[in-house]
Parts: structure tokens; C-alpha cells; sequence
């Protein structure tokens, strides 16, 4: 009797631990079905879907930056790429009347991402750090430029186009409706999800972290650097080229912006932001991005500006992104010391905002006197009501920005003590981070 | 008896400064051979001109009765060789299991597979277990290298050297910068880790050298001036002269 427990706690300490993982997915699986039935709203669709292609295309960046220490200032290539080659066999599939349905196109994209960065990443992998980033834009730099130049694959400004709803119906679906293009992408952003996941439990994606770590070390156990520097890009421009045809397939268009550097520095943003160090940081990180690009581009006109200042405040006050921001907390949960460093936070967080929202109304005034010069001084940002050419507002915006530092500096003080001594409780319970 | 490393007339320059002249060497299969000298002989660099981390100027480097110089040092080490640094070099950021790990798995021939899972390879887990065992690490497994003491770093470095289970060992000063309590017990351990394959180790600790070489190559300004057994070489005047003399230990 006591035998057959022990067993049956032995097979369910084994599948708890199964469960637990593939439970995960399977619940991911499931709030990706459920989702549209909460937000059905198109707007929301279509942001999803960005979403979905944005993760996928951040966690590819990611094999490069946080897996394997590459900086790349090219990606974007491989996403263009994908996106435009996606387009056409979208189109050749329609003309030549081929059995092939949607779901399968961004196969093509993947398929293209891969080839070109086996054809481009040869050279650039040779050399890891500056090197390497020096060549990845140089080569990036070559494609955008020839996707102006060769305007019959390209399309010149314009771009491509294809009409997703001629290819071959799946299940009577022709994916016309927002709706099926979220599913589809959902369901692409899933596979590649657990795919990129997968790659890092693997030989090769741990060797990726050794190359990272301390490259010239991993040549005395046996490996080429070169190697896998070489297939950590390749599989990250399959990804990449994935993304961009559901891009493509999103906007039924592809043009020289997909590949540009732009792109290129939108996806190194969401990668870095999220937070290089963890596998979800990327994901988090183009959630975050993507829909705060969505958001501020409706609220303020100069929102880009807003995106740098965000990037630079990360990559100085939080270089782990904030995925590493939020685990350095992990160890003051686990000790109950985190009550303490919130009540900090919260304090502090009057005189912070304060000081942002002066900075915030400072920004928008400039932007009202340069860019929007000669208009109507009675503008509208952030929903908010307001006279540029008041010194009042001036006044005002002076004072929300000095108010708040004065205040804030003794709260900042505060927060960096609660911390420390949190962290010294925690420690002296024996909990690392 | 083969050798398991030959050196011929091997000489390295860096611009015009030759730093190793003429270096003719032999190791046979399964000594241990020790390789000692003042600060500056050029010890180091003929441990990297052997590993393929440099190319000599001229002559020509054996591993195996195969010439290897000119190889990259992966390939070099694919053949059978494999080394540790005078400076630890281990990967910080990476458990010390997962140290260990890389080490073993191209010897395990799992190369740059993607498309298996690594927690599902019994025999790298279980020699990844056992190297740990070996030296004693096994309480840190789950510690990032680079938050370890600096003794267990050393012993880490001697791990992952020895992990992949080549038959040619190449240890730079393993015990540099040790007490003498943690310089015994890495002796020990050295000992132990190289039963059965060859050995060249730098040392600067004489007993260490005395107590586990066969064999002992001076190197005094990158040139070898004598080789022989322990006892051939405590008596040797041009060593006393050059070398024991000049620094007495």
C-alpha cells in the first residue's frame, strides 16, 4: 500500500512539474482564443495582431542581443525581406492559381529571412561587438538603399500589394476579416514563441549564451565561435522574416520602410526596453512599446520624442530592462521586506510625476512655438486644454519641474535607503537574488 | 613511446622582439611534464602557440604525431587538447553546472544540435554530475561562475579543462594566487583530474612542480636550456645559474 503511494506521489511530482509547464502554454493558448471575445472592438484586433508580430519579431532580435551578444543595427532586413517576399508569392500563389492557403505564407517570409541572412550573415558573424554592429548596419544601409533602386522586386516608394482574400479559403475562412487575421497571427505568434523558447534549452542556444559570456573561452572546448554566432543569425532572420510576412499580410503592402533602419531601431527599442536578460523581456517589451506607440501617436504629435527620452531613461536608470527591474524584486517578495520599498515608491512617485508632466507641458509648449509656429497658440495634448502663449503655462510648467525635483530628491533619497535595507533583511534571511 | 606533443624549432616573434627561440620539446604520451622559468620566458606564450590561440613564426608544433600548428584552436582541441588560463577564464555569467556542460558537450558529440532538448541527454547530465563531484563543486552548482571564491574559480577553470575528456591537459599556474592549504588540496585534485593522460603545467610552486612532474623543461628567455627528471634538473648547474639560484624558493 505504502509502495503504490510512494509511486503514485513520484508520477505526480513528475507530471505536476509537466503540467506546470505545458499548463502554461496551454492557458497562453487559451487567452489568445479568448481574447477578441473581451476586445472585439477592430482597433483592438489590429493592435493585437501588431502586437503578435511585434513579439515575434523582438524575440528574434533577442537571439542575437540577449542570447548571444550581438548588437545588430540591421534586422529590420530580414523582416523586409520576409514581408516583401511574402507579398509576392501571395501574388504569384493567386496568379499560377496554386493550392497554397494563407496560413502558410509566412513560411515564405521565414524561409526568405533565413536564406538572406545565411547569404548576408557570413561576413558580419565573423566579428563579434563593434565589428559586428558596424558591418549589420552597413549591410542594412546596402539593402535599403536597393530597395529604391530596384523597383521592379521593390516597388519603389510605393511599395507592393496583394489581396490576402484570393488565396485558397481554410475552413471557409478567407481571411478578409480583421478578426481571422488576429487568429492567424495569434497562432503564428504562439508557434514561434514556443519554437524561440525551445532553441534556448538547447546545445546550440546554450553555446549562444557561452559565446556571449566569454568567446574566446568557448574555442577551447571545442566550438567555433563563427559557427554559432553564424546560426544564431540565421535563425533569428527565419524568425524575423516570419514577422514581417504577417506584417505583410496585416497590411496586404510592403515597402522600403519594413527594411529600413527605422525599423531596425524600433525593434532594438521594444527588445531592450522589455529587457535583454530574460526570455519574456522581449515580449514584454514589444507589448509595452507597440501599444504605447499606438497610444502616444494619438495623443501628441511629437511622440517619438517621448519614445528617445523613455529609451534613454531606461538604458540609465534600468539597464535590465523592465523585466529586470521587476525580477531585482523578486528576492524582497520572497523575504516580505517589499511592503517597506513600495511605500517609498508610492511617496515618491507624487513629486516624480510632478516633475514629468511639468517636462511634459515644457516639451509641448516648445513644440507649439517651433514645429506648429504661427498657428493657433490654443493647443491640445495629452486630452489637455491649453494656451502656449500664456506665461502663465510657462510659469507653471517652471514650476512643476523645480517643485517636483525639490520634493523628489529627499523621496528618490528615501526610496534608495528602503531599498537597501530591504535587500540587507533580505540577505540576512539567506535570500539571493 | 609516442610523443603526445613536439615541438620543432618553433620560434614566435612580436614585431622585433622574439619572445620564444628555437623551442624544440618533447611530451610523451602519459607524463606529466612540468614547465618552469622566470617571469617573462615566454611560458605563456608557447601555452598559446601549442593551443592554436597564436601561430608561431616559424617551425612546427605535433599533437599526436600530427602537425597542428597554423589549426584554430577549436580544431586543435577537437584532436585531443585542451588547456586552462593563468588568468580565470570561465563563463561568469553561466552556472557552474552549465560551465561544466559546455565543456562536455561537443566531446559528446551534441555539437550545434537546435533541435534537441538538453535537459533529455542523460550522458551529458550524468558526466556533468560526476566532473562535479570530481572537484568538489557539486554544492555550487547553481551559482553564476563569476559570484564564486577565487580558489573555486581556479577549480572551475581545471574542470572545464579536464571535463571534455581530452588525453592532452595544458595547466597555466592552476595554483596561482592560492593559499597553501588550497594549493595542496588543487595538487591533489591535478593529480587526480590527469590519472591516465598527459600533463604540461606552468607552475611557479616548486613543491607543486617538484611533487607532481616526471619530467621538467626550463625556459629561461624562450629558449628551453635544460630537460630531464626532477633530480636531473635540481642538479643542474645552468638551471641553479639561471633560474633556482636567481630565485631562490
Amino acid at each position: 500500500m505504502t509502495d503504490l503511494s510512494n509511486v503514485a506521489a513520484l508520477l505526480g511530482s513528475i507530471s505536476s512539474k509537466k503540467l506546470r509547464f505545458f499548463g502554461s502554454w496551454i492557458a497562453t493558448a487559451i487567452a489568445l482564443l479568448a481574447l477578441p471575445c473581451i476586445f472585439s472592438s477592430g482597433g483592438s484586433l489590429t493592435t493585437f495582431s501588431l502586437i503578435g508580430i511585434s513579439i515575434i519579431f523582438s524575440l528574434s532580435y533577442n537571439i542575437l542581443l540577449g542570447q548571444t551578444g550581438m548588437l545588430s543595427f540591421g534586422h529590420a532586413v530580414y523582416y523586409g525581406l520576409g514581408g516583401f517576399l511574402a507579398i509576392h508569392g501571395m501574388n504569384l500563389i493567386v496568379a499560377s492559381k496554386l493550392p497554397v492557403p494563407l496560413p502558410l505564407v509566412p513560411l515564405i517570409g521565414g524561409i526568405s529571412g533565413l536564406f538572406f541572412a545565411a547569404i548576408f550573415g557570413w561576413v558580419p558573424t565573423r566579428r563579434s561587438r563593434t565589428a559586428f554592429a558596424m558591418i549589420s548596419l552597413g549591410v542594412a544601409e546596402l539593402v535599403a538603399s536597393s530597395s529604391l533602386i530596384l523597383r521592379s522586386f521593390f516597388g519603389g516608394e510605393a511599395g507592393i500589394s496583394a489581396n490576402r482574400t484570393k488565396l485558397l479559403p481554410v475552413f471557409g475562412w478567407n481571411f478578409g476579416p480583421q478578426i481571422q487575421i488576429y487568429y492567424l497571427v495569434a497562432f503564428w505568434t504562439l508557434l514561434a514563441v514556443i519554437a524561440m523558447y525551445a532553441l534556448t534549452r538547447t546545445p546550440l542556444g546554450r553555446m549562444c549564451n557561452a559565446v556571449r559570456d566569454n568567446p574566446e573561452r568557448v574555442q577551447f572546448v571545442g566550438y567555433d565561435p563563427h559557427v554559432i554566432r553564424f546560426l544564431a543569425f540565421c535563425i533569428a532572420g527565419f524568425f524575423a522574416g516570419i514577422a514581417g510576412a504577417l506584417a505583410a499580410i496585416n497590411f496586404e503592402i510592403a515597402n522600403a520602410a519594413y527594411l529600413g533602419a527605422a525599423q531596425s531601431f524600433v525593434v532594438l527599442m521594444a527588445t531592450y526596453i522589455g529587457g535583454v536578460g530574460f526570455f519574456i523581456g522581449p515580449i514584454i517589451g514589444a507589448i509595452f512599446v507597440t501599444y504605447l506607440s499606438l497610444a502616444l501617436s494619438d495623443l501628441t504629435t511629437v511622440w517619438q520624442l517621448y519614445f528617445g527620452l523613455f529609451f534613454v531613461a531606461v538604458v540609465m536608470l534600468a539597464p535590465g530592462g523592465i523585466t529586470g527591474l521587476l525580477m531585482k524584486h523578486r528576492p524582497l517578495v520572497r523575504a516580505g521586506t517589499i511592503v517597506k520599498v513600495l511605500r517609498a515608491y508610492l511617496v515618491a512617485l507624487v513629486p516624480t510625476l510632478t516633475m514629468i508632466t511639468g517636462l511634459i507641458l515644457g516639451i509641448e509648449i516648445v513644440v507649439q512655438h517651433t514645429i506648429n509656429a504661427g498657428e493657433d497658440p490654443h493647443t491640445k495634448a495629452f486630452g489637455v486644454h491649453f494656451n502656449a502663449a500664456s506665461p502663465l503655462i510657462w510659469l507653471l510648467a517652471t514650476a512643476l519641474v523645480i517643485g517636483g525635483f525639490v520634493v523628489g530628491r529627499p523621496a528618490w533619497r528615501w526610496v534608495a535607503k528602503a531599498w537597501d535595507e530591504a535587500l540587507n533583511t533580505a540577505r540576512e534571511k539567506g535570500i539571493h537574488a | 613511446m609516442s610523443h603526445a606533443v613536439e615541438l620543432r624549432g618553433v620560434q614566435k616573434s612580436f614585431g622585433n622582439t622574439s619572445v620564444i627561440r628555437n623551442v624544440n620539446l618533447i611530451v610523451m604520451k602519459g607524463e606529466r611534464h612540468a614547465l618552469i622559468g622566470p617571469n617573462g620566458a615566454g611560458k605563456s606564450t608557447l601555452f598559446n602557440l601549442i593551443s592554436g590561440h597564436m601561430k608561431p613564426t616559424a617551425g612546427s608544433i605535433l599533437l599526436k604525431d600530427e602537425i597542428v600548428s597554423g589549426l584554430p584552436p577549436y580544431q586543435i582541441n577537437r584532436r585531443g587538447l585542451s588547456r586552462s588560463f593563468q588568468v580565470t577564464n570561465v563563463f561568469s555569467k553561466m552556472s557552474v553546472w552549465e560551465n561544466i556542460r559546455c565543456a562536455i558537450l561537443w566531446a559528446t558529440g551534441h555539437r550545434y544540435a537546435f533541435w534537441k532538448n538538453i535537459d533529455n541527454l542523460p550522458e551529458v547530465r550524468e558526466r556533468t554530475a560526476q566532473v562535479l563531484r570530481e572537484i568538489n563543486l557539486t554544492s555550487r552548482r547553481d551559482v553564476p561562475a563569476g559570484l564564486l571564491a577565487y580558489a573555486e574559480q581556479r577549480t572551475l577553470e581545471i574542470g572545464i579543462t579536464t571535463a571534455g575528456g581530452a588525453d592532452v591537459i595544458l595547466l597555466d599556474e592552476p595554483t596561482a594566487g592560492m593559499s597553501l592549504s588550497e594549493t595542496e588540496r588543487a595538487a591533489l585534485l591535478i593529480r587526480r583530474l590527469t590519472e591516465g593522460r598527459t600533463l604540461l603545467i606552468v607552475e611557479h610552486d616548486m613543491s607543486v612542480v617538484f611533487g607532481l612532474a616526471d619530467r621538467i623543461s626550463v625556459l629561461v628567455y624562450g629558449q628551453i636550456i635544460a630537460s630531464g627528471t626532477p633530480d636531473e634538473i635540481r642538479g643542474n648547474p645552468k638551471v641553479k645559474e639561471a633560474y633556482l639560484g636567481a630565485e631562490p624558493r
